[in-house]
C-alpha cells in the first residue's frame, strides 16, 4: 500500500499502524525498543534500591520525611488520565477520525506539561531543603530514578507536539499513522514506569 | 527540483561519490565500513597490545613508564571488545544477513547509518584520549574505586566515548531483530534460516538486554566524576560494589554477544567445505539459543573473590559450568559435520580447523575458573589472561579472519589470495598459541595481571620472552593480511557469483558484489541451504524468484546520522571541560541542541524513499549476464 495515498473511512484499513512494511517494521522495533527501555529502568530502580536512605554519617533525609504522597498522588492522576486520553487518539486514529486524533493527542500534551510542571516544583522544592543531586548516594539515585522518567516525558513531549503541528494540515495517512502509534506506545510505557515509581520510591518509601 | 526522478544508476564524480559513503543507508555499503573501521581500531589495539608484550620481554624493562603501561592495556582491552571486534562482527551481519534472508535492505537503513556513525565517533573520541595525554587508566572493567580516582580526563574519555559508541550498538541489535523477524524471504521459516543468521538474531537480542545497564552503568560513572553525584562514594553512602554488578551484567553476556555470531560464521564454513549439510542444525538453534539465556546468569562469577558469600558464587558456579553443555554440542556438531565430508582446506576452512582445539582450550580453562574456590587461586593471575584471549583471540578473532577470507569476494567483488590467506594463517595461529599457551604457567607461577614489570629472577623470563616473539608473529600474520587485501583490491580479479563453489545460501546466488537493490526479484527459500538445492537441481541462477519483476521501493539516503553523532561528540567534550572552561556549559548545550534539531528534522521532513523502475533493474540484470558490469 502507498505511504501517502489517500483514503476514505470506508478503505482506511482496520490497524492503519502496521498496514505497510514500514509500519510493521517500526511497530516491532518499538516494542523491541521498549524492552530495552525496561532493562534501562531495572537497573535504575535496582540501584535506587540499594542506595535509598543512604548518606554520609548524620544525613537527616529520609524516605519518609521527604516525601509528599498527596503532590504525588495529583501527579499520578494527571499521568495516568494522560495515558487514557492517548488511548482515545488511537481510537479515532482507528476510525478516520483526524480531529479527533488531534484533539486527544492535545489533551495528553496537555496533561503530561501538567505532570511535568509539578515533578519540577518537587525537584525544586527538594533541592531548597538541601536534597540536592551530589549531598548523598540517596539523593542521586532518587534524582536520576526519577529525573529520567522526567526527561522521557519532556522528550514525549516535544515529540507529540511536533506530530500535532507536522500533520496538522495534511491529515491521516499510512505514513503518519505508524508514529502517532509509536507515541502512544511510548507514553503508555512513561505510565506504566510512573506506576512503579509511585510504587517503589514513594509508597514504599512513605509507609516502610 | 528536478524534473528527472532519481533512479539509483546515476553516475558520480569523487566528490559525489564520498558524499554518497558519508549518507548512505545501503546495507552493504555500511557493512563495509563497519569491517573497515573495526579492523582500523583493530590494528590500533594490535599496536597497544604489541607495546605491551615490549614492554613485559625481559624483567625490570623501561620501554614505557608504569602509567603508559595502565593506559595501554586500558586501552587494547577497550578498543578490542569495543572498536574492533563488535564492529568486525557487525561489517558481516551487515553485508551477508540481509542477502541470507532474501531482503532488500535492513529494516531501519537511517539508524544502521546512525548506528555506524555513532560507533566510528564514539571510538574516535575515545582515542583522542591520546592527543590530550589524558589517557583511560582504570583497566577496560575501569572498577568504580579505581576510576573514581584516576586524575585527568582520561577516564571521563573513557565513559563519555563508550556511551556514544553503545547507543549505537544498541540501534544494530534492534535493526537486526526486526529485520529477521519481519523481512525474511517467503519460505525462509525460521528452521530454514542459516546459522549466521540465527546466532546474529541472538547476539542482537542479548545486545538488546546488555546494552541498557551499560548505558546506565556509564551514566552513574559521568555524573560522579563529572557532575557531583554520590553513587559510587562511601562516604556518601554510596557503594562501588554497584559498578561491578552493572558492569558484568553487560560484561558477561557482552563475551557472548562477540562469540555467538563467530560460532555463526564457522557454521557456514564447515559445512560449505566439508559439502555438506550443518550436522545437528536443530540443535545448533537450540545451543544457541540456550547459550544466550545462560550468558545473562552468569555475571557473578567474575566477582568470585569480591565476597558475595558462598550460596552465591556456589549458584553462579553451577550456572557458569552449565554453559559448557551447549557449547560442547557445538563442538561436537561441527566436527560430525566435517566428519564423511569431502574437505576442502581453504583459508576459511582452515581457521575453521584452528578455531575447535584453541577454543576448547579456552573453554576448559572457562570451567576450570567456574569452580569458585580454584578461582579464589586463579583470580588477578596470568591465567585468567591467558583464558580470555584464548576465548576471544581463539573463537572471535579467528571466526574474523575466516570471515573476512570467506565473505571478502561477496563483499568486495575479488578474492584474496590463497596463498598469502594461508600464510597470514600460519604466523597468526602459531605466534596466537606462543602468546598465550605459556600464559597458563605465568599464572601459575604467580605471576600476577596487569602489572607493569616484574622481578628478574622468579622464573618468568623465559615465559615472557616467548609470550613476546609470539606476539610479534601475530603482527607478522596480520601485517601479510593486510599486504594480501592490499594486492588483491588493485589487482580486482572479477569472481563469479558462487565464489567458492561451494555457497549453500542465498548470499551466493547474487553477482558479487550485489547491485544496490540486492536480488532483482525477491527469492523463494525452498529448504535449509536453498542455493546448494537449487544447484544440485541444475538451476543455474541459483534461486527461484517468489513475485515478477516490479518497480523496487529503496531508502534515501542521508547525512542526518552523521551530524547526530556529531553533535553528541561536541556535547561530550563540552560535559568534559565544563568546569574548567566557560566555554564548557555551552559547547555542551549547543552539542546537544544540534541533535534534538536534526532529530527534529528527521521526524518532520517525509521521507518515502524513491523507486527503481523495473525496466532499468532488466536492463542492469542484463549486462550482468552478459558480463558488462566488469
Amino acid at each position: 500500500m502507498e505511504t501517502n495515498e489517500r483514503f476514505t473511512k470506508e478503505t482506511w484499513p482496520a490497524h492503519p499502524e502496521t498496514a505497510t512494511l514500514e509500519g510493521k517494521n517500526k511497530f516491532l522495533g518499538f516494542w523491541l525498543f521498549l524492552g530495552g527501555e525496561t532493562i534501562l529502568f531495572a537497573t535504575l530502580f535496582g540501584t535506587y534500591l540499594a542506595l535509598r536512605n543512604s548518606g554520609p554519617s548524620g544525613y537527616e533525609f529520609t524516605t519518609q520525611n521527604l516525601f509528599d504522597l498527596k503532590l504525588v498522588f495529583a501527579m499520578t492522576l494527571l499521568l495516568l488520565t494522560s495515558s487514557l486520553t492517548s488511548v482515545y487518539a488511537i481510537y479515532h486514529l482507528r476510525n478516520y477520525n483526524f480531529r479527533g486524533v488531534q484533539f486527544w493527542m492535545a489533551m495528553t500534551a496537555l496533561l503530561g506539561t501538567g505532570f511535568l510542571m509539578f515533578e519540577l516544583y518537587e525537584f525544586v522544592h527538594y533541592v531548597k531543603l538541601g536534597f540536592t543531586f551530589g549531598s548523598s548516594a540517596f539523593s542521586s539515585a532518587f534524582f536520576t530514578l526519577v529525573g529520567t522518567h522526567g526527561l522521557h516525558v519532556a522528550v514525549g513531549l516535544v515529540w507529540v507536539t511536533l506530530l500535532i503541528l507536522r500533520n496538522a494540515k495534511r491529515g491521516l495517512n499510512l505514513y503518519n499513522a505508524p508514529k502517532y502509534y509509536t507515541f502512544s506506545l511510548y507514553w503508555h510505557f512513561i505510565d506504566v514506569v510512573w506506576v512503579f515509581i509511585f510504587t517503589v520510591v514513594y509508597l514504599m518509601g512513605v509507609i516502610s | 527540483m528536478s524534473t528527472v526522478a532519481k533512479t539509483g544508476f546515476e553516475k558520480k564524480g569523487f566528490g559525489a561519490t564520498l558524499w554518497d559513503w558519508m549518507t548512505t543507508v545501503d546495507h552493504k555499503k555500511i557493512g563495509i565500513m563497519y569491517l573497515l573501521g573495526g579492523g582500523f581500531f583493530f590494528i590500533l589495539g594490535g599496536i597497544e597490545a604489541l607495546f605491551i608484550r615490549w614492554q613485559l620481554l625481559k624483567p625490570q624493562n623501561d620501554f614505557v613508564t608504569a602509567g603508559t603501561f595502565n593506559d595501554l592495556l586500558t586501552m587494547h582491552g577497550t578498543t578490542m571488545i569495543f572498536l574492533a571486534a563488535m564492529p568486525m562482527l557487525f561489517g558481516f551481519m551487515n553485508a551477508i544477513v540481509p542477502l541470507q534472508i532474501g531482503a532488500r535492505d535492513v529494516a531501519f537503513p537511517f539508524l544502521n547509518s546512525l548506528g555506524f556513525w555513532l560507533f566510528m565517533l564514539g571510538g574516535l573520541f575515545l582515542n583522542a584520549s591520546w592527543l590530550f595525554g589524558q589517557v583511560p587508566d582504570a583497566g577496560w572493567t575501569s572498577y568504580a574505586s579505581l576510576s573514581l580516582a584516576s586524575d585527568g580526563h582520561g577516564i571521563d574519555f573513557y565513559a563519555i566515548g563508550l556511551q556514544i559508541a553503545g547507543a549505537g550498538t544498541l540501534m544494530a541489535g534492534i535493526n537486526f531483530l526486526v529485520t529477521i523477524i519481519n523481512m525474511r524471504a517467503p519460505g525462509m521459516t525460521y528452521m530454514r534460516m542459516p546459522l549466521f543468521t540465527w546466532t546474529t538474531f541472538i547476539a542482537s537480542a542479548m545486545i538488546l538486554f546488555a546494552f541498557p545497564p551499560l548505558t546506565v552503568g556509564l551514566f552513574f560513572l559521568t555524573f560522579d566524576r563529572m557532575f557531583g553525584g554520590a553513587f559510587f562514594d562511601p562516604a556518601l553512602g554510596g557503594n562501588t560494589i554497584i559498578w561491578e554488578h552493572i558492569f558484568w551484567i553487560f560484561g558477561h553476556p557482552e563475551v557472548y554477544i562477540l562469540i555467538l555470531p563467530a560460532f555463526g560464521i564457522f557454521s557456514e564454513i564447515f559445512a560449505t567445505f566439508s559439502r555438506k549439510r550443518l550436522f545437528g542444525y536443530a540443535s545448533m538453534v537450540f545451543a544457541t539459543v540456550l547459550i544466550g539465556f545462560l550468558g545473562f546468569m552468569v555475571w557473578a562469577h567474575h566477582m568470585f573473590t569480591v565476597g558475595l558469600g558462598p550460596t552465591a558464587n556456589a549458584i553462579f558456579a553451577v550456572a557458569t559450568m552449565a554453559i559448557a553443555v551447549p557449547t560442547g554440542v557445538k563442538i561436537f556438531n561441527w566436527l560430525l559435520t566435517i566428519w564423511g565430508g569431502s574437505i576442502k582446506v581453504t583459508t576459511p576452512m582452515l581457521y575453521a580447523l584452528g578455531f575447535i582445539p584453541s577454543f576448547v582450550m579456552g573453554g576448559v580453562t572457562g570451567v576450570m575458573q567456574g569452580s569458585a574456590p580454584l578461582d579464589y587461586q586463579l583470580h588477578d593471575s596470568y591465567f585468567i589472561v591467558a583464558h580470555f584471549h584464548y576465548v576471544i583471540v581463539g573463537g572471535v578473532v579467528l571466526g574474523i579472519l575466516a570471515g573476512t577470507h570467506y565473505w571478502w569476494p561477496k563483499m568486495f567483488g575479488t578474492m584474496l589470495s590463497e596463498t598469502l590467506g594461508k600464510i597470514t594463517f600460519f604466523f597468526f595461529f602459531v605466534g596466537f598459541h606462543m602468546t598465550f599457551f605459556i600464559q597458563h604457567w605465568l599464572g601459575f607461577w604467580g605471576m600476577p595481571r596487569r602489572v607493569w614489570t616484574y622481578m628478574d629472577g622468579q622464573g618468568w623470563n623465559v615465559a615472557n620472552a616467548i609470550s613476546t616473539v609470539g606476539a610479534i608473529s601475530m603482527g607478522i600474520g596480520i601485517l601479510v593480511l593486510i599486504i594480501n587485501a592490499i594486492m588483491t583490491t588493485v589487482k580486482n580479479e572479477p569472481v563469479a557469483n558462487d565464489a567458492w563453489e561451494d555457497g549453500r545460501t542465498l548470499e551466493w546466488a547474487l553477482p558479487s558484489p550485489p547491485p544496490f537493490y540486492n536480488f532483482p526479484q525477491t527469492p523463494l527459500v525452498r529448504g535449509l541451504d536453498t542455493v546448494w538445492i537449487e544447484k544440485q537441481e541444475g538451476n543455474e541462477k541459483m534461486y527461484t524468484p517468489a513475485e515478477p519483476l516490479k518497480d523496487i521501493h529503496m531508502p534515501n539516503g542521508s547525512i542526518l546520522p552523521f551530524v547526530m553523532t556529531l553533535g553528541l561528540v561536541i556535547a561530550g567534550f563540552g560535559a568534559m571541560f565544563r568546569l574548567e572552561h566557560t566555554w564548557g556549559l555551552p559547547v555542551l548545550i549547543g552539542g546537544i541542541a544540534l541533535v534534538f534539531l536534526a532529530m527534529a528534522l528527521r521526524s518532520v521532513r517525509d521521507d518515502h524513499g524513491f523507486y527503481v523502475p523495473k525496466h532499468l533493474i532488466a536492463e542492469d540484470q542484463q549486462k550482468y549476464e552478459e558480463g558488462g558490469h566488469r
